[in-house]
C-alpha cells in the first residue's frame, strides 16, 4: 500500500513561498479579484524556466506571473474568446480550445507541467483529461473544490438540498460543474490511473493550508479545496 | 486618375503600375517550382511608414487571391480605399506610425508584378499561358527577393488572410529565421478537394468564354469579361456565410414588387452578384485569375516535409497567431486547428483564436471588433518582445 496520509508527502513548507514581493502582490490582486486561493499554491509547485501548459487559463494571470517571475515558457488553453484575447494582448501563447477535446492534439512529453485549476469538475471526462495531462506533461497540477467539505455535507445531510456555497454558487440545474469529487475520491482516481501524488495540500476557507500531520479524514472534511501535484508512476 | 489601357481594354497596371517597382535582371532570376528560371522579374509593391535604423520594424502583408499591393491607399484603378485600411494606417492595429509596412503584388498577379499580362521579352507579347504555373512558394520567393532588395534581414511580422495566409505559412516554413512573428488568418495549410472544385468552376467559366482565345485575348484585343465575371460570382458566394446572405438579402426583390417571370435579376442577391462580377473585371485579368487559383490548388505545405505539417515548423522560434472565423466554410476553423495542431507538435509558440462572427470568410477584410483587437494585441506583444518602442499616445 502506498502511504495514505498527507504527512506522507514530502513537500516543502508553504510558508516560504519562492515568489518575489511584486509577484506575491500580483497574486494577491488575482486572489482578491477572483477568489482564487489556489493559484499561489499552484505557482509554488512549478520550477523556474520549465515549460507549462495551463488548461483553462482564463485571462492569463497565472501564465503571466509564471513567465515574468519564473522565466517559464508559458502556454495556455482557454475556452472563452475574451480570455484568449486578453492573453494574446499580454503576449501569451494561448489557444482557444476545450480541455475535453483539444488535449488529445498535444504530443507526449511536450511540457514539464500541465495545470488545471478549478476546472476538473466541469469537464465531461475528468479521468481522460487527467490522463492526457499526465501524458502531455511530466507533472500535472490540479486544484479542485472538495465536495467532502463539512459545509457541503451539512447542506445535503441536514437541509436535504444540493449545496450552494460561496465557492460553488450555482444551482444544480444551471451549473458548469458536472463532476464533483471529494479529496478522497480524487486520490482514488489518481491511484486508479497509475499516477503518484508528489505533493498535496488542502486549504481552508481563508486559503490557509491545513496542517500536514492531520489525518486524511480531516482534510476531506475541512479542506475547501485540494491542490495536488502528480506524476506518472513510470515514465 | 488617367489610367492608360492596353489593347484588350484593360488598365495598364500590369506594365505601368502606380506603385513602387523592384526589377530583378538576368543575374537574379526567380527559381520557380515549375523548374524554370523566370527572368526578368518585376515586383510591384507599396510601403507605408518608416523603416527604423535597426530595420526591425518591418511588417509584410500578403494579399489574398484577387487582392493587391494597395493595402492602405486609394486604388489606382477603382478609386476605392485600400483593401485593408480598417487594419492598416496611423493608429490602426498595423500602425504605420510604428511599423514599416510592405505589401507586394504576387507573381502571377496583374497589378505590376510579373504575371500573364506582363510583356514576355522573348516574344514581345503578353506572356499569356506561356508563363510557367506559379506556386505559393514562388510568390514567397519573390517576396523574399524584395525584402532582400529593401535590405531587411528579419521581418517583425508577416500577416495575411486566405491565400495571403498560405504565403504566411510558407514564409514561416521556408525562412523561419527571417520571420519574428506570423499571423495566418482564415487559411489552410493545403487546399481541400472542395476548395479545388470551386476554383475549377471559375477557371472553366473563363476558359469557356469565346473571348478568352486560348489565353491570347490581349493579342486579339479582346477580354473574356463574361467568363471572369461568372468566376467571380461563384467565388464570391464562398466568401460569405449562408447566414450573412440570408440576413443581407434574404429573398428580397430588386427594385420591383413581384417576380417578373423572366431571367432578369429579380432578387437582390442576383443583382449583387452581377455587380460584384462586372466591377471585378475592370480591375482583374482573366489569366491572372487562372494562375492565382492554381497556385492555391497546388498548395500543400506538408508535402514538402514528408507529409508532416509539424516538420514544416519544427524548432521554429517564430511567434504564431492563427485566426479563424467560425462562419467561414471556405477555410473552416478545422483547417486552422490543423495548423495549430502542427505548430504545437513542432513545439512552436502559437496562439489561436476562432472569432465568432456570421460574416464568413470575408470577415478578415471587415470591421469585426474581436478580430481587430486580437490583431492589435498580438502585434503589440510581438513588437514589445522585439524591443520596438511603444506607439505614440494619440487622441482617438
Amino acid at each position: 500500500m502506498p502511504p495514505r496520509g498527507p504527512a506522507a508527502f514530502r513537500h516543502r513548507a508553504l510558508g516560504t513561498s519562492k515568489l518575489s514581493k511584486s509577484a506575491a502582490k500580483q497574486v494577491g490582486e488575482m486572489l482578491s479579484r477572483d477568489g482564487r486561493l489556489d493559484l499561489l499554491l499552484v505557482a509554488d509547485m512549478v520550477d523556474a524556466r520549465s515549460r507549462v501548459l495551463d488548461v483553462g487559463c482564463g485571462d492569463g494571470s497565472l501564465l503571466r506571473l509564471l513567465s515574468e517571475e519564473r522565466g517559464v515558457d508559458a502556454r495556455g488553453i482557454e475556452l472563452s474568446q475574451k480570455g484568449v484575447n486578453d492573453c494574446v494582448s499580454k503576449g501569451l501563447s494561448v489557444i482557444q480550445g476545450d480541455a475535453d477535446t483539444d488535449l488529445a492534439d498535444y504530443p507526449d512529453d511536450a511540457f514539464d507541467y500541465v495545470i488545471l485549476t478549478q476546472t476538473l469538475q466541469a469537464t465531461r471526462h475528468p479521468r481522460q483529461v487527467l490522463e492526457h495531462m499526465l501524458r502531455i506533461g511530466r507533472h500535472a497540477i490540479v486544484s479542485f473544490p472538495n465536495f467532502g467539505h463539512w459545509r457541503i455535507r451539512f447542506q445535503i445531510a441536514v437541509r436535504g438540498r444540493m449545496p450552494i456555497t460561496d465557492n460553488l454558487s450555482f444551482p444544480w440545474y444551471d451549473t458548469p460543474n458536472i463532476h464533483f469529487c471529494t479529496i478522497r475520491d480524487f486520490v482514488g482516481l489518481v491511484d486508479e490511473i497509475g499516477a503518484r501524488i508528489e505533493r498535496g495540500v488542502a486549504i481552508d476557507k481563508s486559503g490557509k493550508p491545513l496542517q500536514l500531520n492531520l489525518p486524511w479524514w480531516v482534510w476531506n472534511l475541512f479542506g475547501e479545496q485540494g491542490v495536488f501535484r502528480l506524476t506518472r508512476l513510470k515514465t | 486618375m488617367n489610367v492608360p489601357f492596353n489593347k484588350a481594354g484593360q488598365s495598364d497596371e500590369a506594365e505601368a503600375p502606380h506603385s513602387l517597382v523592384a526589377h530583378f535582371g538576368a543575374a537574379q532570376p526567380l527559381k520557380m517550382d515549375a523548374g524554370v528560371l523566370l527572368s526578368p522579374l518585376t515586383v510591384a509593391y507599396q510601403t507605408y511608414g518608416t523603416l527604423n535604423a535597426q530595420k526591425s520594424n518591418a511588417i509584410l502583408i500578403c494579399h489574398a487571391l484577387t487582392g493587391d499591393q494597395h493595402v492602405a491607399n486609394t486604388h489606382p484603378v477603382t478609386g476605392k480605399p485600400g483593401w485593408w485600411e480598417i487594419m492598416v494606417g496611423p493608429g490602426r492595429p498595423v500602425d504605420t506610425d510604428r511599423y514599416f509596412v510592405i505589401s507586394s503584388n504576387v507573381v502571377g498577379g496583374c497589378m505590376g508584378t510579373t504575371g500573364p499580362s506582363s510583356l514576355n521579352p522573348a516574344t514581345g507579347r503578353a506572356y499569356g499561358l506561356d508563363l510557367p504555373v506559379v506556386t505559393i512558394k514562388d510568390m514567397v520567393r519573390a517576396q523574399a527577393m524584395l525584402i532582400d532588395h529593401l535590405g531587411i534581414e528579419t521581418l517583425c511580422c508577416v500577416v495575411g488572410g486566405s491565400m495571403g495566409g498560405m504565403q504566411v505559412l510558407q514564409w514561416a516554413a521556408s525562412y523561419p529565421e527571417r520571420v519574428f512573428a506570423a499571423m495566418p488568418i482564415a487559411t489552410a495549410a493545403r487546399h481541400s478537394s472542395q476548395n479545388i472544385a470551386f476554383h475549377e468552376v471559375g477557371r472553366q467559366a473563363i476558359m469557356a468564354d469565346p473571348d478568352w482565345c486560348k489565353g491570347r485575348y490581349i493579342d486579339e484585343g479582346r477580354n473574356p469579361t463574361k467568363g471572369l465575371a461568372v468566376a467571380r460570382m461563384a467565388a464570391h458566394i464562398t466568401y460569405m456565410s449562408d447566414e450573412a446572405l440570408q440576413r443581407k438579402f434574404g429573398r428580397k426583390l430588386q427594385d420591383r414588387l413581384a417576380p417578373t417571370f423572366s431571367f432578369d435579376a429579380d432578387f437582390q442577391i442576383e443583382n449583387y452578384l452581377r455587380y460584384q462580377g462586372s466591377s471585378f473585371v475592370d480591375r482583374f485579368d482573366a489569366n491572372s485569375y487562372l494562375y492565382v487559383t492554381r497556385a492555391c490548388d497546388y498548395f500543400d505545405l506538408a508535402a514538402d516535409y514528408d507529409g508532416s505539417l509539424a516538420l514544416a515548423f519544427k524548432g521554429s522560434k517564430t511567434r504564431f497567431c492563427v485566426v479563424s472565423f467560425n462562419s467561414d466554410w471556405l477555410y473552416p476553423t478545422a483547417a486552422s486547428r490543423a495548423i495549430v495542431h502542427a505548430l504545437n507538435a513542432g513545439g512552436a509558440s502559437v496562439s489561436f483564436v476562432d472569432i465568432e462572427t456570421e460574416r464568413g470568410h470575408d470577415a478578415f477584410l471587415l470591421d469585426v471588433p474581436d478580430f481587430i483587437s486580437t490583431t492589435r494585441g498580438f502585434l503589440d506583444a510581438a513588437a514589445r518582445a522585439r524591443g520596438l518602442p511603444p506607439s505614440r499616445a494619440r487622441d482617438i
